[in-house]
């Protein structure tokens, strides 16, 4: 019992397993799941479904947090991404056309690719703290996404792009299958290999990886380049989601809500350990209680307040300060448990 | 200062030892000299371009009326990131104070009552995200991204649509217009410059704006030199909420209106100028004045790009650029000072 609770990935699957429990007692509809025409349908497969483009953001935030850094312009690569993408398909005679989608597709993705490869460039050989050299592109990004469509909104009609959010393969929704596979890919290159334990290294202690021989600046470029790929396959959902290249509201605050599934499968900001299945974890945490907001009747806009309750509520969790406060209250019995409160909290 | 230049008196009157000696004494001002250039290359170059259509008093004028409230809110972030932290939440507080107000007046609560109530709504925000970042160790980017959640949420908890401010108080900060051939401040104009003067005081001439300066420098020794860290680290966070309160009320003058969605990204406008203005990310150095110059480099894109009438997403570009610029020059400069060291 003690090494489960002690498991790091313990309270996060906690919180998400309490909060389908509370749901599935205020509605016993929200854990019904129905088969029609081989294709699943239900509350619980509406979160695996729009979760995707989190999911995908937060994968290569995880990455990018674990070499001590953060990319705060996925939002403005996924806008970019999905206006790239789009203009090509509007701007093409056969929508329709498989080889066109998959030019669009392709393009985005590439053009996601370079942007990831920039940030990368600022921060490992630049040595330009993450946080702003991010900044640049997040700011800049949006206006580069708005040149793209012309300042509008560009719409298109096209079956095989639109499947990429709405299709269905295997009953289960494409984009949620999609997502997937990019975190079992993500995660057996870095756990099956010994880059995770290397990024975990460049994380830790850069200077000390670097004087072991890890060769910290392609591993930090990787991940961010990682990152931006990612945030091109999101915005490519995003934008098959609502058939439209939306510059202003594709990604909208999602590198904030990354952040915080990340922090909440608990991975520390301060780099080093990352648990890619806690991300997961955090991101259907997030996604079930945006829609169990929506249920309570709340006005979606006021949903950013239970976040902020749930942000604090973790971090004080993880505080170490209130551990210790914790152990004064509960005397000396807990004391030989001092450094694996450490652990929980990493 | 002094064995220095008696000692070389013979060479000290050529210009060239002048410039070194001046440099590398104020090495940390170049930053904020850099902002200034391009602030004056942008005018000198907006009026040639626009054919001396550009540097009126008129627009001057417009320029701080249409940036008073991201100038009050770069002086908050200003004293947040030289203690090497930062501040997210401000954006969002400063559209929740101002629906908040819009709200108290429009319920017939008298200003003077809303306005100080809204201060503390902001003072608030700020000491919950102080408390956080020195008592619970979080890192000041998560624990003000709690707060920028939380003050967008209770943005939309007030209203989900604006409200129209009709109290004449609040209309008179904007609609009064002092003027002197042709150049116009308005009181919201005053009370940001204040804002300004009072931050730039505090840094530079009092015991709390040196703690500031040392915490940021390095918190350790700061902590080893008996200076009171955990007050003084709350208190920024405090002062940037109030300014981000401030900058609800001037806002809400400014559009007659408090709306939820108001202030979505501005924190990062206010990072940038507070960046452009010359100071640095990793805390410890940075001038109040120089965010000041960044804010007035802000606007001035600004107001360019509406002049040559081009597409409104080149602000952003240019911004992202000149943000680009400034913290290459500044790694540059940080790089220089640590070879020397």
């Amino acid at each position: 019992m003690r090494t489960i609770v002690k498991h790091r990935l313990f309270w996060p699957a906690t919180a998400l397993i309490a909060l389908i429990v509370i749901n599935t007692i205020a509605r016993p509809r929200f854990v019904k799941i129905t088969i029609r025409d081989g294709e699943l349908y239900g509350a619980l497969i509406d979160i695996l479904r729009q979760s995707a483009p989190l999911m995908l953001v937060s994968l290569g935030m995880t990455i990018v947090i674990a070499t001590r850094g953060i990319d705060l312009s996925v939002g403005a690569i996924m806008a970019m991404s999905g206006a790239v993408a789009l203009q090509i398909i509007a701007g093409s005679d056969q929508p329709d056309n498989l080889g066109v989608v998959a030019v669009a597709v392709g393009a985005a993705i590439l053009v996601s690719l370079l942007l990831g490869a920039w940030n990368g460039f600022l921060v490992s050989v630049l040595g330009i703290q993450p946080i702003i050299a991010t900044l640049v592109l997040m700011l800049a990004g949006r206006g580069v996404a708005l040149l793209i469509t012309d300042g509008k909104i560009t719409t298109v009609n096209s079956d095989p792009f639109e499947f990429i959010a709405t299709g269905y393969l295997l009953l289960f929704p494409f984009a949620f299958l999609l997502a997937m596979a990019l975190v079992a890919i993500v995660g057996s290159v870095e756990r099956r290999s010994a880059l995770g334990v290397l990024t975990e290294a460049v994380g830790i202690n850069p200077e000390a990886s670097r004087l072991a021989g890890v060769r910290s600046r392609g591993i930090i470029w990787g991940a961010y380049i990682v990152s931006g790929i990612l945030a091109g396959v999101a915005g490519l959902i995003y934008s098959a989601n609502i058939k439209a290249a939306d510059a202003n509201a594709a990604g909208q605050l999602i590198e904030l809500y990354a952040i915080l599934a990340v922090v909440l499968g608990g991975t520390s900001l301060m780099g080093g350990k990352f648990s890619i299945a806690g991300t997961v974890i955090g991101v259907l945490f997030i996604q079930t209680l945006e829609s169990t907001i929506l249920f309570l009747g709340v006005p979606s806009a006021q949903s950013p307040v239970f976040f902020a309750i749930v942000v604090v509520v973790v971090v004080l969790i993880q505080s170490s300060q209130l551990h210790k406060w914790a152990r004064r209250v509960f005397g000396g019995r807990r004391s030989t448990e001092t450094s694996s409160d450490v652990e929980v909290a990493a | 200062m002094t064995t220095l230049d008696t000692a070389s008196v013979g060479q000290t009157n050529t210009l060239a030892y002048k410039y070194h000696a001046f440099m590398s004494r104020r090495a940390s001002l170049m930053p904020t000299f850099a902002a200034i250039a391009i602030l004056v290359l942008l005018f000198v170059g907006a009026e040639i371009f626009l054919r001396g259509d550009f540097i009126t008093p008129r627009n001057i004028s417009a320029l701080l009326l249409d940036n008073a409230p991201l100038l009050v809110l770069a002086v908050g972030m200003t004293f947040v990131i030289i203690t090497a932290g930062i501040d997210l939440s401000v954006g969002s507080v400063m559209a929740f104070t101002g629906i908040w107000l819009a709200k108290l007046l429009g319920d017939g609560v008298s200003a003077a009552i809303a306005i100080p109530l809204v201060l503390v709504g902001g003072a608030l925000v700020g000491m919950l995200i102080g408390v956080l970042v020195q008592y619970f160790d979080v890192q000041p980017f998560i624990a003000s991204l709690a707060g920028l959640f939380l003050a967008r949420g209770l943005a939309y908890v007030v209203s989900l649509s604006s409200i129209k401010v009709e109290n004449d108080a609040v209309l008179w900060l904007q609609s009064t217009r002092w003027s002197a051939g042709g150049w116009y401040i308005t009181p919201t104009g005053i009370i940001a410059l204040l804002v300004v003067v009072i931050g730039a005081f505090v840094m530079h001439f009092t015991r709390f704006g040196r703690t500031i300066y040392a915490i940021g420098g390095n918190e350790q020794s700061a902590r080893l030199m008996g200076l009171n860290i955990a007050r003084t680290k709350v208190a920024v966070y405090v002062i940037s909420g109030v300014c981000a309160g401030l900058a609800g009320l001037l806002l809400t003058a400014y559009s007659g209106a408090g709306y939820p969605r108001n202030g979505i990204g501005t924190e990062l406008d206010a990072i940038a100028a507070v960046v452009i203005g010359g100071t640095l990310l990793t805390g410890g150095r940075g001038y109040v004045l120089g965010s000041m110059v960044g804010v007035f480099v802000f606007g001035a894109i600004n107001t360019v790009i509406n002049f040559m009438g081009a597409e409104q997403s080149w602000t952003r570009i240019i911004v992202g650029l000149l943000l680009l610029l400034f913290i290459v020059v500044q790694r540059a400069i940080v790089a220089r000072a640590e070879r020397r060291g």
